[in-house]
């Protein structure tokens, strides 16, 4: 994104928070999108945080091979980093390419078939009706997945563990009870904030400045995705600069 | 009335109006003709405020539109029907609520009056009953009277038609040229049609003007149109045997 393109992507924004024309429509459109994006996304999300969960806690293990380290820390290490960094950031880019490409495809096709000049010619605020209930779905329902995935992670790295053998259930739990900081909970959900307002708002910018057709919507569907990848690691690093 | 007064419009050092005027009268259909690339449909969307003319004047009964900011134009948008060239019809809607939509979005109106009122105006595109059909399920003829069925949901007082007949067969053609017609009659509409179709210029052209390579070359009606003897505009007309052997026999 240029400085040009970063304006325009302002600027849509401000017209995307206009007042509603009529809230009750926009309601409906939130909850469809929340729908599309929480419930949709669930089963995706469980299963890549589960077995990440997992993965970590036997790399742990394994490079954590010392007498005189605990095997307790397996939980402990397997905890912060799901709560801190894997569930929001894996999440957050997993959903870039889930959720982005579909807002990014469904509004650039909008926007080549005229759907997008007939809301406009209606005295319709496009940007309002497309993009508001997607943003507000995105900033609400990605923190949940986060939350889910974080809970996921950490029991996936129990099964995970106590299955190999690598620790045992109650060096797991104790290790995920002792010395937890709530505070790492706060700066995940920020991130997951974040990530959510990225991974709708920069998909519905490409889609909505399209011009063309089928091949430019699919090209601007792959650098929603890409452009929304980088920014999450981008902002993954400036928001745990700020807060940790 | 919607008149229009020195329309400017380029992209980039293309310049694609170079000075347009003219005034489209209520209860007549308005044709705007010429061939590819003369500037038909950047003048229509320069009318309603899809693209922002360089200089130049857009007035829907005397009140400037070129001017007015996003709020300012929604009053006059909410008495604008448009059909798009390829319908645009909302995919994920029904025929119902695609023609319910403006009235959802504008009205206070309970559910039975907005049907009432859909199922009117699917009467009046003769779709009775289609309600449930979603886009995909349409053909090209039917998408087309879905959106004049949506286009004067509200009651407009300013229909705008961008090539009505492209992908049509010549008898549904025919179909919604006299669909328009009837509706501009009915409800003293300014409608303002923008086609390259000859059936179209020829059957419902009230008041016709004939854009070539950004400008205004030709204004007047279908009876006049067969008459001139200016060398573009004869060009563009007659430009099939078939219209040119009809020219001669007139």
């Amino acid at each position: 994104m240029n400085f040009t393109n970063f304006g325009k992507y302002i600027l849509l924004l401000k017209a995307a928070f206009r007042r509603p024309e009529k809230m009750k429509i926009y309601l409906k459109a939130i909850f469809q999108e929340m729908d599309f994006i929480g419930r949709g996304s669930l089963g995706l999300i469980s299963i890549i945080s589960t077995f990440i969960g997992a993965v970590m806690t036997l790399q742990i293990a394994f490079q954590l091979v010392s007498d005189l380290i605990p095997k307790t820390i397996i939980g402990s290490v397997n905890r912060d980093s799901s709560i801190l960094e894997l569930s929001p950031t894996i999440s957050a880019i997993v959903l870039a390419g889930k959720i982005g490409s579909a807002i990014s495809s469904e509004i650039g096709t909008m926007r080549v078939t005229e759907q997008i000049d007939a809301l406009e010619i209606m005295g319709i605020n496009a940007p309002g009706y497309l993009i508001l209930p997607k943003i507000l779905a995105g900033i609400t329902m990605v923190p949940v997945l986060v939350i889910i995935s974080m809970f996921l992670s950490i029991t996936g790295g129990y099964i995970g563990g106590t299955l190999s053998g690598a620790v045992t259930a109650a060096e797991y739990m104790q290790g995920i009870t002792t010395d937890f900081n709530p505070y790492t909970i706060t700066v995940a959900l920020v991130k997951a904030f974040v990530f959510g307002f990225i991974i709708t708002s920069v998909p519905a910018y490409e889609g909505f400045y399209v011009k063309g057709g089928a091949l430019e919507v699919a090209q601007a569907s792959t650098r929603a995705v890409v452009i929304s990848c980088i920014s999450i690691l981008a902002c993954d690093y400036i928001v745990t600069q700020l807060l940790l | 009335m919607i008149e229009i007064k020195d329309i400017h419009k380029s992209f980039g050092d293309n310049e694609v109006l170079k000075g347009i005027s003219g005034k489209f009268q209520e209860g007549v259909t308005n044709l705007i003709i010429g061939g590819s690339g003369s500037g038909k449909t950047t003048l229509l969307k320069c009318m309603i405020g899809l693209h922002h003319p360089e200089q130049g004047h857009v007035y829907y009964d005397g009140r400037e539109f070129t001017q007015l900011n996003f709020e300012e134009r929604i009053e006059i948008r909410k008495e604008i029907g448009m059909l798009f060239q390829g319908s645009a019809l909302f995919d994920s809607m029904t025929v119902e609520e695609n023609i319910m939509f403006p009235l959802n979005m504008f009205t206070d109106q309970a559910r039975s009056e907005k049907l009432d009122r859909v199922n009117f105006c699917l009467e009046r595109v003769n779709l009775e009953g289609k309600n449930a059909l979603y886009p995909a399920e349409l053909s090209g003829g039917m998408k087309k009277r879905v959106g004049i069925a949506r286009a004067i949901a509200m009651n407009p007082k300013y229909l705008f038609c961008d090539e009505p007949n492209s992908g049509l067969d010549p008898k549904t053609s025919i179909v919604i040229d006299e669909l328009i017609k009837e509706i501009t009659e009915e409800y003293n509409t300014t409608t303002i049609v923008v086609t390259h179709d000859m059936n179209s210029v020829m059957g419902i052209g009230d008041y016709i003007i004939f854009l070539h390579e950004g400008k205004k070359f030709w204004e007047g009606s279908n009876k006049e149109i067969a008459k001139t003897d200016i060398q573009e505009l004869n060009d563009f007309v007659f430009a099939s045997r078939f219209m040119k052997a009809a020219k001669d026999k007139l």
